[in-house]
């Protein structure tokens, strides 16, 4: 046997080798991606025309409301694939692979960042396709935009994914419960953020309770991206909101981890 | 190797305070195999996550590899296997993706992963399984890749938690045995817990007698059932002739007393010497164990040894007009050390 010197590897080493054996499960069985690239294309095949019919041309969305209700869809298949982060975890807790990888020298943070870039992963081409398709009908298309607001998701779905992390693990020992908050709190947040329907026509109180979620301004900077703005104080917002939430997500994700094992 | 001083444990169980290690003072040098035996619950295992820094201490402190394992978590993983109790390869990957990976999360080259995932695909059997996904391996296919996993970075210190647990006796064995090769090819140093007799028998040299969060005794196993239960010997006699082959055994049983040694004790010197208060043959008629035997009953006592003890007794049984139908002697377990430490069986644990 070779008697190997100890070698330290850097945080960013660590997340490309635990992205890459997230993404491995997608490069060994790629049906799962082909299913997963159809899901947002329905979405927005169904859900469009009835919100142009809704608006009428140029009304409540100023102008088309695919242009308005796109950013959104990618918004939401984003916070659909990142808050799945634990789900994919749990399998790997209740078998001893999370267990083996605690006692490797992976940098702690690079297990979460590097989980959520997978979920990641398959949203750029879903994001990719969406868009393309989308154009024929109208769809105005600023790539270098579409690229920001991609990094922008990267950043806020790192903190969804870690959150996501996080709870995985603090429900390690009653699954149901990983279940039960992720969808209580996901369908809230996503129509509290205005992705799915305006809310400028709602009640005040979904007014103010949008104010103080996250995904609102990541919405409203996607928003603003996706029609060719980068000038925009909503830009600027939605990157605070979405290191925020990397920040505090990672932060409870590096907590829940020391007590993982406890 | 490892180096502990008054290593505690505790948690936190609604509002109860579990005490799970309550004190552990260990050293182990370089090249030994050292087991941890206890029933579950002893403490075994948690006492090895601390060292292998999956556990913060409640106290105390631990040194692993030559480092403080709360100053430098990753450095001691680095420099260390863990092999936990659960299967530790992810059951949708493929054999040899996950050994390729846990060898770049030990900072292995390309080159140098691809080179030790073959060498050990092929010493622990698995060469033809490489391209299978886990979860279609057997059980023994299963834990031997996770042997695997544990030594691709090529570590100098191996933990392996409940090697075998859940695995029929033909693949411990062969568990067994890899890992008792990799040990006299590579010196590696090994400290493991069971809660198996026969697993701490077969495998270690040092075994470390662990019951409610405290070593009760640490020695060779040799030593320990030389010392700390003394050889069996049992004799069968007709029926009629039990209540006066059992005055005779105790007395003989008195005079020669099993192991010679008090519950808890640790010096070396209490080997085989009188016990403080004296004889005492109603104890020793109390630790006579009654079996039936084919042609009668079988009388066993603990004497410290029966190539001594035997020929006297059947000398007082002829005496005595006893005729001794059949007479064997035993060497002691580590089931009986245990029973001899605690007043417990591990076996009562076992399920």
């Amino acid at each position: 046997m070779t008697v190997l010197a100890p070698r330290s590897t850097g945080v960013l080493t660590d997340i490309r080798n635990v992205w890459w054996r997230e993404t491995l499960t997608i490069v060994r069985d790629p049906f799962s991606l082909i299913f997963s690239l159809v899901q947002p294309l329905v979405f927005l095949g169904l859900f469009g025309p009835l919100l142009s019919g809704l608006a009428g041309d140029g009304g409540m969305f100023g102008g088309s409301s695919l242009q308005w209700f796109l950013p959104g869809v990618i918004v939401m298949i984003t916070m659909f694939g990142t808050s799945m982060t634990g789900a994919n975890l749990q399998f790997e807790i209740m078998t001893g692979a999370f267990e083996r990888m605690l006692a490797t020298p992976l940098a702690r943070s690079s297990l979460m960042v590097g989980r959520a870039l997978k979920e990641l992963t398959p949203l750029v081409v879903q994001a990719a396709i969406v868009t393309l398709v989308a154009v024929p009908f109208g769809f105005a298309l600023y790539p270098l935009h579409v690229l920001v607001g991609l990094v922008l998701l990267g950043v806020f779905g790192v903190g969804v994914g870690a959150l996501s992390y996080a709870l995985a693990i603090a429900a390690r020992r009653t699954e149901w419960i990983f279940w039960a908050v992720q969808q209580s709190l996901l369908f809230p947040l996503l129509i509290l953020s205005g992705m799915m329907l305006p809310l400028e026509t709602g009640p005040e109180w979904m007014r103010v309770a949008s104010l103080v979620n996250p995904l609102t301004y990541v919405v409203d900077a996607e928003r603003a991206l996706f029609s060719g703005t980068l000038a925009d104080p909503a830009v600027l917002n939605g990157f605070v909101a979405a290191v925020v939430t990397a920040a505090v997500g990672l932060a409870v994700g590096i907590r829940a981890i020391r007590g993982a094992t406890a | 190797m490892i180096h502990t001083e008054a290593l505690t444990r505790h948690f936190r169980v609604g509002n109860e305070t579990v005490e799970a290690v309550r004190g552990i003072d260990l050293d182990v040098a370089a090249g030994e195999l050292v087991a941890f035996l206890g029933p579950n619950g002893a403490g075994k295992s948690t006492t090895l996550r601390m060292l292998t820094s999956l556990l913060p201490p409640s106290s105390g402190r631990a040194e692993v590899a030559g480092l403080d394992v709360a100053a430098h978590p990753a450095e001691v993983r680095r420099r260390i296997g863990y092999i936990g109790q659960k299967d530790g390869a992810g059951h949708n990957y493929r054999v040899r993706d996950e050994l390729l990976l846990q060898g770049r999360f030990y900072g292995l080259s390309r080159a140098e992963a691809a080179a030790n995932t073959e060498r050990l695909l092929h010493t622990l059997d698995l060469g033809r399984l490489g391209m299978r996904k886990v979860s279609t391996l057997s059980g023994g296919q299963k834990r031997r890749l996770d042997i695997a996993l544990g030594l691709v970075h090529s570590p100098r210190l191996l933990f392996l938690d409940e090697p075998s647990t859940g695995m029929d006796p033909q693949n411990r064995a062969n568990l067994w045995e890899h890992i008792l090769r990799i040990r006299a090819e590579h010196g590696t140093t090994i400290v493991l817990t069971t809660h198996y007799l026969d697993e701490a028998d077969a495998m270690a040299e040092r075994v470390v007698i662990i019951d409610h969060g405290l070593v009760i005794a640490d020695d060779t196993a040799e030593r320990l059932k030389a010392e700390r239960a003394g050889d069996r010997l049992t004799v069968t006699v007709a029926a009629a002739d039990v209540p006066a082959a059992r005055a005779v055994l105790a007395r003989v049983g008195a005079a020669v007393p099993a192991g010679a040694v008090a519950a808890g004790a640790t010096d070396d010197d209490s080997r085989g010497g009188p016990e403080p208060d004296g004889p005492d043959p109603s104890r020793a008629e109390r630790e006579i164990e009654e079996h039936a035997a084919p042609d009668g009953r079988a009388l066993t006592i603990g004497v410290a040894a029966a190539a001594h003890a035997l020929p006297p007794l059947l000398g007082e049984l002829r005496d005595a007009g006893i005729e001794v139908l059949a007479a064997e002697s035993r060497r002691p377990t580590l089931d009986d050390v245990f029973l001899h430490l605690t007043g417990r069986s591990l076996r009562e644990g076992e399920a």
